[in-house]
């Protein structure tokens, strides 16, 4: 069903009861040509391009859950291209061109919203990190200008300015930045795939890979055997366990990264703003609502819960950027498996047995991703060859010594 | 959470610094013919357990003791906390 | 008429009057009221709009469930949007007004969203305001941005401070009920240190609300004495206004403690400390809460449910109504009647679903008018007290992801799975429903504790008490009703949103709450999760527990961010460390910069000096030509002591340690065992087995962690010793080329040639007679330079002493930019170069690097990726143009090629204005940097707006040979 004013108007006299459901609910086939686990955002997003952008249709996504239930469905909502590395910023670059094209793409409004997104700085070191990163955000087009403080007071007078313990300088400002409804990122892909014939089995889990002589040829899941052409593994948070079925250690940790968000409130941010000199972000949802994040927990977790250190310390920096939220009050607070790579970077690549493939190691970084994850895994899958942004993602670049490490934090993935 | 120091006794975790797996105390040897992939392998390669894990975490808000705890990842439940140093010993490493 | 729906009895203080505003209108309460129950006494009954459709609301519970009556309270700075009226404790004074509105609550034009509601079911947005593409941002999301949203901030700093507080105990009780009453009593008595927290102003809980006997007594009489004799015992802390509000790992919970909100002003004393309990085991008493049923117009005001209706009647001596109609399909219901009759207030009608008895209908635009029945019957009533059942308040049990399972007879979720350890669950929040069945599993669990914690004390016979009748048939929803029926009333959730969900495909309930927003609002659905639930569960022909539950999730009622982040805020965000010639600095004109925690002066301006830059070609110009003296006391400074000491050194640094003569300082470089560099300092050997190490200011702490590990982890069995110095000793660069002159002055008989203490000598010594310290002859500045230590509690004389010394050669102190102009057009590196990112092949150092010893970084240097002949290498750059300055980050491109990433070069780190050479320089990394000396490259900065010519050249801008420093 195509969605517009008119389906609106016409549901909407009639009740609301001519709706039908957004994605059909098959049973699995035995055979596919590529098989998806994981209906999360990324997996999704790869099932959405293959059957609309590289013709390929007989695809199943296997979800354990219910689709959108992992970090797609617990995030920030942040989207922005505003990397530094060769690596990195050329493909965020392609998936904020996706983003911008997204809705009418795939007829659903996840609300692609570009009110911008604000990097504080606080040093002169800083500020030509900055100027760098900014000047590797041009070199993509992608825009984006350094803000003195005057700029920034007028945008956000609520800042503290003149009593803060590290005062604000400057900023990095991308207008293209911004955020996204996240849910709907999950449903819009799910449904445009569905609609190309894509099988999209949820409460399916995966429960081990059959490889013989070193070939992957299909997954176990609770919903029995199915066979594959190939096998896309798209399950970050969740890659340790997985890849550990076929055998395979990852340069990867699973942590948590708690979020949170607030009671809803009358519009009062404009748009994204990161702390410089402590771990808080934050933006304000479409419904109200501050949503606000800080550094992951730092210990290796499968819980989806953090611990009170880091929520006070994620306040903390909130109410030292802007005091006025001191008596907005915290409403919810989730945890997301992280799968945090040893350079805070993410892979798309096949792996060394044939026919298994795998997307992760997104860190927290992964919901802007989606849309180009989707599509590089959707090349990658369809040409057996990286996508041209996405040839440095690659699982041997540790051991070639090519890591894509924007913090220069080296091999300790709670660092990054 | 709360760590419960050998010789300190139960500390809030938020005094601790964690590093990672307790594997990163077997170094392998740096020279030799072996040394960059089996140092590839210990650098960065993880088991990284949905379960029991055995980590380190430094009192560096303390008596900046590194320990090995001993804690299931899907739980957080701690078993076992020991000194990294003794364990470092048993595992057969000296000087 | 002032509190004209006021009634006998309460526990409210009618010997006192206080005033109060809502919306400008000021009426009258009595200590003990909530804003809800002065609002009714005063028969306000409109308070609030709901999100979407901007319903009228009034209030609908008495406690933290409620999701209608949202206010804001107080004014000004001190605004506190979407405040629960029901649990605001009144005060004298108190302001509250109405939010969520356009025009005034009464005539709120956005009501106009309710006639719409039909094209504004659950999730229209998903599948419109696509078109044209540009009008989301421009037209769309603006508008829905400034309908949506409930209260408001008021822009202005929170002008209140918040505590932390940390408390420990053996066992923490959740709620003053019937059951945390009987567990503390037990516990208590045991012996037990025991806290009990309520998030009421008033301990007892229902006891308070409902008209029971215990051991004899009224059940709050009974609540009263068992305070009284709680307050009494030294083991027990009773918190009231006390929300436990998470439930953390290991037996930690969170807890917010309101201690001003009840008073006209905080007087400067915290508004709210924020407690971090430690427990041994938790007994959760939370209750549990009431929920509706949903049957057309259910959201009136004047709708409220049974349990709240009787609080008001008994606890706050508040008709809600005057004539009163009961729509129930459980006991409660008729308890509620009972307790109204009792107070005199006529009941129109009690409709009992298990009858075949439903409510299909309501009327009455700003406030209920009529109740319609099925049978086409219909009852006057200004209020109807509805009672669906009881769920039982799982939420802590669910912190840790334990899933609630179903139990058929009291048709709600109770704690399953596994709990967080250390916790039970007592009473209502366990489901047990009745009030002697409550007592009596509370005092065994608490008993039960006692045992298993070792306290042999008497626990005391558990209360007495009858268990009132508790029967129950679930009802969910009057099907027969052709009218919209609410499911949530904040958000706007009807039965019809749910149903959509379902038939679109969204029926995981996550998915049906994210579609619809289902309890999403700020009471987190407390009253309508079980509700949607069920209606999800009839439209899929499925039983409730295989529909599933939603995960609860902290905190369990909201928590101020303000009191969550307590002190750190302002200047007290991080702690601020000072150098120890700060006061000394201050006193002289020095800026000062935040470097981590450190202030750091960062030039010394002097009277006609126009701006930083005079300050600091001056400082530059000063140290070059005579002498300067800086500060230095923030780089980190490891002792290291032991048999093994040099052993040690020789592994943790990349070039060699070993054959360091005692008096002599090396440079180190640091790597990480990827081979990158970590970190670089100079290392001092004052004796055989003592070194001393320096480490840069930023990697101070993480170096010293990371030589533990490798003391403790990797070569446990080496004998050394590490402590941290940096804070005892204050340390000074003292450089340029008469800060040998100066030094001579300062030492105690001590001979400073160049031949008795050469370039990188060091020793023990004393100075201005007898005051110990410690000399290095190490030069950043690239300078004839010293640097001199002295134990940290001389720093300030120190300075003094030398500056009074130094007068005769013009010394001049420098802060950290002229140390950085000389660092620049010395060539030496530092955080800009050193970002982690960079190895030593990159700045020049491959050759110091040993390939003979293991050490950390020893492995992992020559994969391909590090070898590759094109890899960047660090330059000095110039301004092609003299008179051009200088951006860091610009990106270097080669003359004609296209500004792409392709292209790319490398970049500009560093910058700074020689006042030597008389023109901007710089360093970067180049690739084949090295070898491209001379060539000229574009320095491309979009972001600055500068595109510009520079020349590649050596690092190395100021005496590349090193004679100055050796001289």
């Amino acid at each position: 069903m195509r969605y517009n004013a008119l389906s609106i108007l016409k549901q909407g006299l009639t009740g609301n009861k001519g709706w039908t459901p957004v994605w059909r609910e098959p049973d699995p086939k035995p055979e596919y040509d590529i098989v998806i686990i994981g209906g999360g955002g990324h997996g999704l997003a790869t099932a959405y391009y293959l059957s609309n952008k590289f013709g390929i249709r007989n695809i199943a996504v296997v979800e354990k859950g219910w689709i959108g239930s992992g970090n797609v469905g617990r995030n920030t909502t942040l989207i922005r291209s505003n990397y530094l590395l060769e690596g990195n910023q050329p493909f965020y670059e392609l998936s904020m061109k996706l983003w911008e094209g997204l809705e009418q793409d795939f007829n659903y409004n996840a609300m692609v919203s570009q009110r911008g997104i604000l990097n504080l700085y606080h040093s002169d070191s800083q500020r030509d990190a900055y100027a760098r990163r900014g000047n590797a955000m041009h070199l993509t087009g992608s825009g984006g200008v350094l803000l003195d403080e005057a700029q920034i007071r007028e945008k956000c007078p609520y800042l503290d300015y003149d009593n803060a313990r590290f005062p604000i300088k400057g900023a990095l400002w991308q207008p293209r930045g911004g955020s996204v409804r996240h849910d709907a990122v999950a449903w819009g892909f799910a449904r445009g795939a569905d609609m190309q014939g894509v099988d999209i089995l949820q409460n399916c889990e995966a429960t081990g890979f059959q490889i013989e002589d070193g070939t992957c040829k299909g997954v176990e899941t609770s919903r029995g055997l199915i066979r594959a052409k190939k096998i896309a593994v798209c399950v970050a948070g969740s890659s340790g366990r997985v890849m550990s079925m076929a055998g395979m250690r990852l340069p990867i940790e699973s942590h948590v990264l708690q979020a949170f968000v607030s009671e809803g409130l009358k519009p009062v941010l404009p748009g994204v703003i990161t702390f410089g000199a402590g771990h808080f972000y934050v933006s304000q949802s479409d419904k109200g609502g501050l949503v606000f994040g800080g550094d992951i927990d730092g210990y290796n977790t499968y819980a989806q819960r953090g611990n009170l250190p880091v929520v006070e310390d994620v306040t903390e920096g909130g109410m030292a950027l802007m005091p006025m939220i001191g008596r907005a009050r915290l409403l919810r607070m989730w945890g997301g498996l992280m799968d945090m790579s040893m350079d805070g970077s993410p892979f798309i690549d096949r792996t060394h047995i044939d026919g298994l493939y795998f997307n992760g190691g997104w860190c927290y970084g992964g919901f802007k991703a989606t849309p180009a994850s989707g599509f590089c895994y959707a090349h990658l899958l369809a040409n057996d060859a990286p996508h041209p942004v996405a040839t440095k993602l690659r699982l041997d670049r540790f051991r070639r010594g090519a890591p894509i490490d924007e913090k220069g934090a080296g091999p300790q993935p709670n660092l990054h | 959470m709360i760590i419960n120091h050998p010789l300190l006794g139960p500390r809030d975790a938020a005094e601790f610094v964690y590093l990672g797996d307790a594997n990163l105390i077997n170094r392998p040897e740096g020279l030799g013919d072996n040394a960059e992939d089996a140092m590839y392998d210990h650098v960065y390669l993880r088991d990284n357990p949905a379960g029991i894990h055995r980590e380190l975490w430094y009192h560096e808000q303390g008596d900046r003791s590194w320990l090995v705890v001993t804690r299931n990842t899907l739980t957080h439940e701690v078993t076992s906390v020991e000194l990294a140093r003794d364990v470092a010993r048993s595992m057969g490493r000296s000087r | 008429m002032s509190q004209q729906n006021r009634i006998d009895g309460g526990q409210i203080d009618r010997t006192a009057t206080l005033n109060f505003q809502f919306n400008e209108r000021w009426m009258t309460a009595h200590p003990g009221d909530t804003l809800a129950s002065a609002l009714l006494a005063n028969n306000v009954r409109l308070v609030g709009r709901s999100f979407k459709y901007h319903r009228p609301r009034g209030i609908f519970s008495a406690g933290s469930e409620e999701p209608n009556a949202l206010v804001q309270l107080r004014k000004g700075a001190a605004l506190e949007p979407n405040t629960r009226a029901t649990t605001i404790e009144m005060f004298d004074g108190l302001y509250a007004t109405s939010q969520n509105h356009r025009g005034s609550l009464e005539r709120d034009i956005l009501a106009v969203n309710d006639l719409l509601s039909p094209f504004l079911s659950a999730g229209f947005y998903y599948k419109t305001f696509m078109w044209p593409r540009a009008f989301w941002e421009k037209l769309y999301e603006p508008i829905i941005r400034a309908a949506a949203g409930l209260g408001r901030l008021s822009g202005q700093e929170d002008p209140d401070c918040y505590d932390k507080g940390f408390l420990h105990c053996d066992v923490l009780i959740i709620g003053a009920g019937a059951a945390g009453l009987a567990a503390a009593l037990a516990a208590g008595r045991a012996g037990l240190k025991v806290i009990l927290a309520d998030e009421d102003f008033r301990m007892g809980g229902r006891l308070n609300a409902e008209t029971f006997e215990v051991d004899g007594k009224d059940s709050a009489s009974w609540a009263l004495a068992a305070l009284a004799e709680l307050s009494a015992m030294a083991n027990v802390r009773l918190m009231r206004r006390t929300t436990v509000y998470g439930a953390f790992d290991h037996g930690v919970y969170g807890a917010l403690e309101r201690m001003t909100d009840h008073l006209p002003d905080s007087g400067g004393k915290p508004r709210q400390v924020l407690w971090r309990i430690y427990s041994k085991r938790a007994i959760l008493a939370g209750g549990a809460t009431e929920r509706s049923m949903a049957f057309g117009n259910n959201d009136r005001p004047g709708v409220m449910l049974a349990g709240a209706v009787r609080t008001y009647v008994n606890r706050f001596g508040v008709a809600p109504g005057r004539n009163v109609a009961v729509f129930t399909n459980n006991d409660d219901g008729l308890r509620t009647a009972d307790d109204l009759r009792a107070k005199g207030i006529n009941v129109t009608r009690v409709i009992d679903a298990r009858k075949g008895d439903v409510v299909v209908n309501t009327t009455g635009r700003k406030g209920l008018h009529t109740v319609f029945l099925n049978g086409d019957r219909h009852v006057e009533a200004d209020c109807l007290a509805v009672s669906g059942g009881w769920s039982p308040n799982v939420h802590l049990t669910c912190h840790h992801r334990g899933r609630p399972t179903w139990r058929e007879d009291i048709a709600g979720f109770v704690p399953g799975g596994e709990l967080p350890p250390g916790m039970a669950v007592a009473g209502a929040a366990a489901g047990t429903m009745t009030l002697a069945a409550t007592l009596s599993q509370a005092h065994e669990t608490a008993a039960s504790i006692a045992a298993d914690l070792g306290y042999s004390g008497a626990t005391g016979a558990p209360p007495k008490a009858d268990d009132e009748t508790f029967a129950t048939a679930p009802f969910w929803h009057v099907k027969e009703s052709k009218h919209r029926a609410w499911v949530d009333l904040q958000n706007d959730v009807t039965t019809k949103d749910v149903t959509q969900s379902h038939r679109e495909g969204f029926r995981s309930v996550e998915h049906l709450k994210r579609y619809t927003t289902l309890g999403m609002a700020t009471d987190q659905g407390k009253t309508s999760n079980m509700l949607g639930l069920a209606v999800m569960a009839d439209a899929s022909g499925k039983t409730i527990p295989e529909t599933g539950t939603t995960i609860f999730r902290p905190p369990y009622t909201p928590v101020p961010l303000g009191a969550l982040a307590g002190r750190a805020r302002g200047k007290n965000f991080r702690p601020t460390r000072l150098t120890p010639s700060h006061t000394w600095a201050a006193e002289n004109g020095a800026s000062f910069v935040e470097t981590g925690a450190w202030m750091r002066a960062e030039w010394y301006a002097r009277p006609g000096e126009t701006g930083w830059r005079d300050s600091v070609d001056r400082e530059v110009l000063a140290t070059r030509q005579s002498v300067g003296i800086c500060d230095v006391s923030t780089l980190g400074k490891i002792d290291i002591q032991g048999r093994d000491a040099a052993e040690f050194l020789n592994k943790v640094y990349a070039n060699a340690f070993l054959k360091l003569p005692v008096g002599k300082v090396r440079y180190g470089l640091m790597l990480r065992e990827d081979g990158t560099v970590y970190d670089d300092g100079t290392t001092a050997r004052l004796g055989e087995t003592h070194f001393v190490m320096t480490t840069t200011t930023a990697n101070a702490v993480l170096v010293f962690r990371n030589l533990e590990f490798a003391r403790q982890c990797l070569w446990p069995d080496l004998d050394v010793h590490l402590i941290s110095t940096t804070d005892a000793w204050a340390q000074f660069s003292v450089a340029g080329p008469n800060s040998r002159a100066l030094m001579q002055e300062i030492v105690d008989d001590l001979d400073l040639s160049n031949e008795a203490f050469p370039f990188m000598a060091c020793t023990d010594c004393t100075v201005f007679g007898g005051t110990p310290a410690r000399l290095f002859r190490i030069s950043f500045s690239g300078e004839l330079a010293y640097e001199i230590a002295v134990p940290a509690r001389y720093g300030d004389a120190m300075i003094r002493a030398v500056m009074s010394v130094g007068k005769a050669f013009d010394l001049a102190p420098y802060g950290t930019e002229a140390l950085g102009v000389m660092r620049i057009e010395k060539g030496h590196v530092a955080g800009n170069e050193l970002n982690g990112q960079t190895d030593a092949r990159m700045i020049g150092l491959q050759g110091m690097v040993s390939r003979k010893k293991d050490f950390i970084g020893a492995a992992l240097l020559d994969r391909p990726e590090q070898v590759r002949e094109d890899g960047l290498q660090l330059v000095g750059l110039r301004p092609v143009v003299t008179d051009v300055i200088l951006t860091a980050g610009a990106h270097f491109l080669s003359p004609g090629d296209p500004e792409d990433m392709t292209h790319d070069q490398g970049w500009m780190t560093s910058v700074a204005y020689s006042p030597e050479l008389g023109h901007s320089i710089g360093l970067g990394f180049l690739k084949r940097g090295a070898a491209r000396h001379g060539e000229n490259l574009r320095a491309y900065s979009p972001i600055r707006g500068q595109d510009i010519m520079v020349k590649v050249c050596s690092p190395h801008h100021l005496d590349p040979e090193g004679v100055r420093q050796r001289g």
